[in-house]
């Protein structure tokens, strides 16, 4: 059980650290170093979903990795310094709920 | 153009799935020996991995001909249907509480969906160089 959370967690760290790159890349320069940079930690993220399936169940994998929605709605607060409104926030509650149902 | 872009989004859907559903047989069915590189060679996982780059080059398809906010929701669908995958051709015992939260995931993604795409226009982006 351990193991599988601790890929998910490098899943979801490395989409996170891919979609930020790509997003400050594109909006706010140094998208000629921040994209390819994107493409390496999506190969890593990709890589670690491979060794997620190897010892998990397709049900659980996909919707556990749903937690980056929560992961990047908060760094984009935080990071992007994006306006997050109640729509967001709430969408990503819901998703945060969904993937604390998968670790009952 | 409405029951193209639908039926654009269900391919992309049904692959992202059956591309998930090919690796997840391919990364059980490699032997231990394998290690986590020579596993991604078991043909499954292959036949996995290219299904996944047609979904993604697929899904920039659609994204050329309909809304991010039309496609989030519709292909957050992928959530329950990877687990119905498992739960019909992988012998997963899916559980109640997986399915709900399965289904609160997808409600999510639906919901954030329903917020304007680009909220802060001062930082930049589209929304100043679509003024130029």
């Amino acid at each position: 059980m351990t193991a599988q959370w601790l890929l998910v967690g490098a899943v979801v760290a490395c989409t996170a650290c891919a979609d930020l790159l790509q997003s400050h890349g594109m909006r706010h320069g140094g998208a000629r170093w921040k994209v390819p940079l994107s493409i390496v930690f999506l190969a890593l993220s990709f890589f670690s979903f491979t060794q997620l399936l190897r010892i998990a169940d397709l049900s659980f994998a996909v919707p556990a990795t749903a937690a980056s929605l929560v992961v990047e709605t908060l760094l984009a607060r935080l990071v992007l310094g994006e306006q997050v409104g109640w729509k967001r926030w709430g969408g990503a509650l819901l998703a945060a709920a969904g993937v604390a149902l998968l670790a009952l | 153009m409405r029951m193209r872009a639908l039926r654009h989004a269900a391919a992309v859907v049904m692959l992202n799935a059956a591309g998930n559903f090919a690796l997840s047989v391919g990364m059980k069915r490699a032997p231990v020996s394998a290690g986590p590189f020579l596993a991604l060679l078991e043909p499954a996982a292959l036949a996995g991995i290219v299904l996944l780059i047609a979904w993604l080059l697929l899904r920039l398809r659609l994204l050329q001909i309909a809304d991010l906010s039309f496609v989030l929701p519709i292909t957050a669908m992928g959530y329950i249907l990877n687990a119905a995958m498992g739960a019909a051709f992988l012998g997963e015992h899916v559980s109640l509480t997986r399915w709900a939260g399965a289904a609160l995931i997808t409600g999510g993604a639906a919901l954030t969906s329903l917020s304007p795409a680009d909220s802060n226009p001062q930082s930049g982006g589209e929304a100043q160089g679509g003024g130029q």
